[in-house]
């Protein structure tokens, strides 16, 4: 009696599991059916290293949005690592309980903001900071890493908080006990032990911002040029995606299929690499 | 490792079960998607410039209301589309944002109203006008700075359309004839971004459609004229399309009546509120 229905529940969670396992499944399908043919005639060569992105036309060359992602992203490390890493140092070893219950949960809210919100913010006061500050048009590398940087807080500040806690106290007492101060014991043991785990939460974050859309078509500027420096427009992957699907047809749309298709082995290799990173402790 | 082996099976036979439903609803769905599509057939259907769909939606609303029992179904796909579906009767009425080529002119046509494209500029620009060939001059990176074309010293910032947007597509053969946009200018998504940041950024140049400039933006004289609707309509603005109605005939029945609701008196001042400019054959009866 208690077998069946036992049996039945694991059936059903099984299948509510896979329906959601095979929406990632029709995506990827469909993402490859569109995208494919398209590289195809292109060439993958020219798709990925071709600088001209003229759909009207025919010349699809993605090289621009990749330099355009690497570069924002790489500046939203640069702005996010840091301070994300000294707030879960605070947060795991000097701050107050009371302290910590505030902060704590005031990180959780910054990743529940919509990140059209992050855009509008970004448009409205880093944006023209830019402008009448460092010069330029404003919408630039800079405005679109300091706002990746912002997104990226939340999952950097917990994952690496986590593995700080989670190290075995004998690591600190150990270190105490050798006569190491509170900051030499988090510099040389506990930081270099939770390694693994900040390298991850970096990784993820990464991720995060190779993703956004939203907020980055708002203060990037979405030129399809090489940017030269920090302060030039760019396109993204994901915004070039965004800031074309509307109008975009036959071929034009297939290729920003294939733009998804490259999106998605770089999410893949970021995610599979802060997984096997963790794994390895 | 034994407890596992179970639900390994489970999964594995799984798939086939989940393969079986998945098929069952998609014949169930493409069977429901088929019914509909056959039913919205008894309507006219509008197909083309996605400049053009906006205003065609809001005509054929106000013409289901005045009319009950008709069906006007609006889709896009572009100016080239639109028109190819008219010729090959797969929509009744095709919609362009752009004059029939020669190949075209064959087909019957209507213009039912005409965009005029501004060049717009911070209001704290000096300048007052440009010529065509400075605009594109501009649009092509061969002039940057504002100085080059009796402006302030400063970096010119382009700010341009997406690729496939109808209003990119006309300024670029109005104004750049053959010549690209530089790959350099930003891009906006929307008339409203680009209107916003031509508002915030001294230093910007824009075009949009003439409807929708105001108080925050300054639209340029072009060759000495000034952008107005006035302009557009004695022809001496040149930055202008026309809107068409697309068909391989004359439209007949139903698809007939809309075109004349189209050119009537109200239904041109309903796209004058939209901010397009009466065509001269419209406005009589």
């Amino acid at each position: 009696m208690k077998g069946r229905a036992e049996k039945f529940t694991e059936h059903l969670f099984l299948v509510v599991a896979l329906s959601s396992l095979s929406v990632l499944a029709l995506i990827t399908v469909f993402l490859f059916v569109e995208g494919v043919p398209l590289i195809a005639k292109v060439g993958l060569f020219r798709f990925l290293f071709g600088t001209v992105w003229a759909p009207s036309q025919n010349l699809y060359g993605i090289f621009p949005m990749i330099v355009g992602t690497v570069a924002v992203t790489l500046g939203a490390v640069l702005v996010g690592v840091p301070v994300a890493l000294a707030c879960s140092v605070f947060l795991a070893e000097f701050a107050p309980t009371m302290v910590r219950n505030v902060v704590r949960p005031a990180i959780q809210l910054l990743a529940g903001i919509p990140s059209v919100v992050y855009g509008f913010w970004g448009l409205l006061f880093v944006v023209p900071f830019i402008r009448s500050h460092l010069g330029g048009p404003g919408l630039s590398i800079l405005a679109g890493s300091i706002i990746l940087g912002i997104m990226m807080l939340p999952t950097v500040i917990s994952i690496s908080e986590v593995s700080l806690l989670s190290l075995p106290r004998q690591y600190k007492e150990g270190a105490f006990a050798l006569g190491l101060t509170h900051w030499q014991t988090i510099r040389t043991v506990l930081l270099p032990a939770a390694k693994s785990g900040i390298v991850a939460s970096v990784i993820l974050g990464i991720g995060r911002a190779v993703g956004e859309t939203m907020a980055v078509i708002m203060v990037l500027g979405n030129a399809v040029a090489i940017p030269e420096s920090i302060l030039d427009p760019a396109r993204t992957l994901t915004t070039n995606i965004g800031i074309e699907m509307g109008y975009a047809s036959g071929e034009h749309q297939q290729a920003l299929f294939a733009t998804g298709i490259v999106l998605l082995f770089i999410i893949m290799l970021l995610n599979s690499s802060a997984q096997l990173i963790t794994r390895k402790k | 490792m034994e407890r596992r082996t179970p639900r390994l099976r489970a999964i594995v036979s799984f798939p086939r079960t989940g393969a079986v439903l998945c098929a069952l609803s998609l014949v169930l769905s493409s069977s429901l998607l088929s019914g509909c599509a056959s039913r919205v057939q008894a309507g006219t259907i509008l197909a083309g410039s996605t400049s053009v769909q906006p205003f065609a939606e809001v005509l054929a609303e106000e013409f289901m209301i005045l009319y009950p029992g008709t069906t006007i179904d609006i889709q896009g796909g572009g100016s080239s589309a639109g028109i190819m579906a008219a010729e090959n009767g797969t929509a009744e009425i095709g919609m362009s944002s752009r004059s029939l080529n020669e190949t075209e002119k064959k087909l019957w046509s209507v213009e039912i109203a005409r965009d005029g494209l501004a060049v717009i500029v911070n209001p704290a620009n000096p300048l007052t006008g440009l010529t065509t060939a400075q605009v594109r001059d501009i649009y092509s990176a061969v002039v940057t700075n504002w100085s080059e074309v009796g402006g302030p010293d400063a970096k010119i910032h382009l700010i341009a359309r997406e690729e496939g947007s109808g209003t990119r597509s006309a300024f670029e053969s109005l104004v750049m004839n053959k010549i690209g946009i530089t790959p350099k200018a930003i891009v906006q998504d929307s008339n409203g971004a680009v209107r916003q940041l031509v508002s915030d950024d001294p230093d910007a140049i824009g075009f949009l459609s003439l409807g929708l400039v105001n108080a925050n933006v300054k639209a340029l004289e072009l060759d000495g004229v000034a952008a107005t609707d006035a302009h557009v309509v004695d022809g001496t603005y040149k930055l202008s399309r026309p809107f068409l109605f697309v068909a391989a005939s004359e439209p007949t029945g139903q698809a007939k009546e809309f075109v004349d609701f189209t050119l009537s008196a109200a239904g041109q001042k309903m796209l004058a509120t939209e901010g397009l400019i009466p065509t001269s054959t419209g406005g009589a009866p």
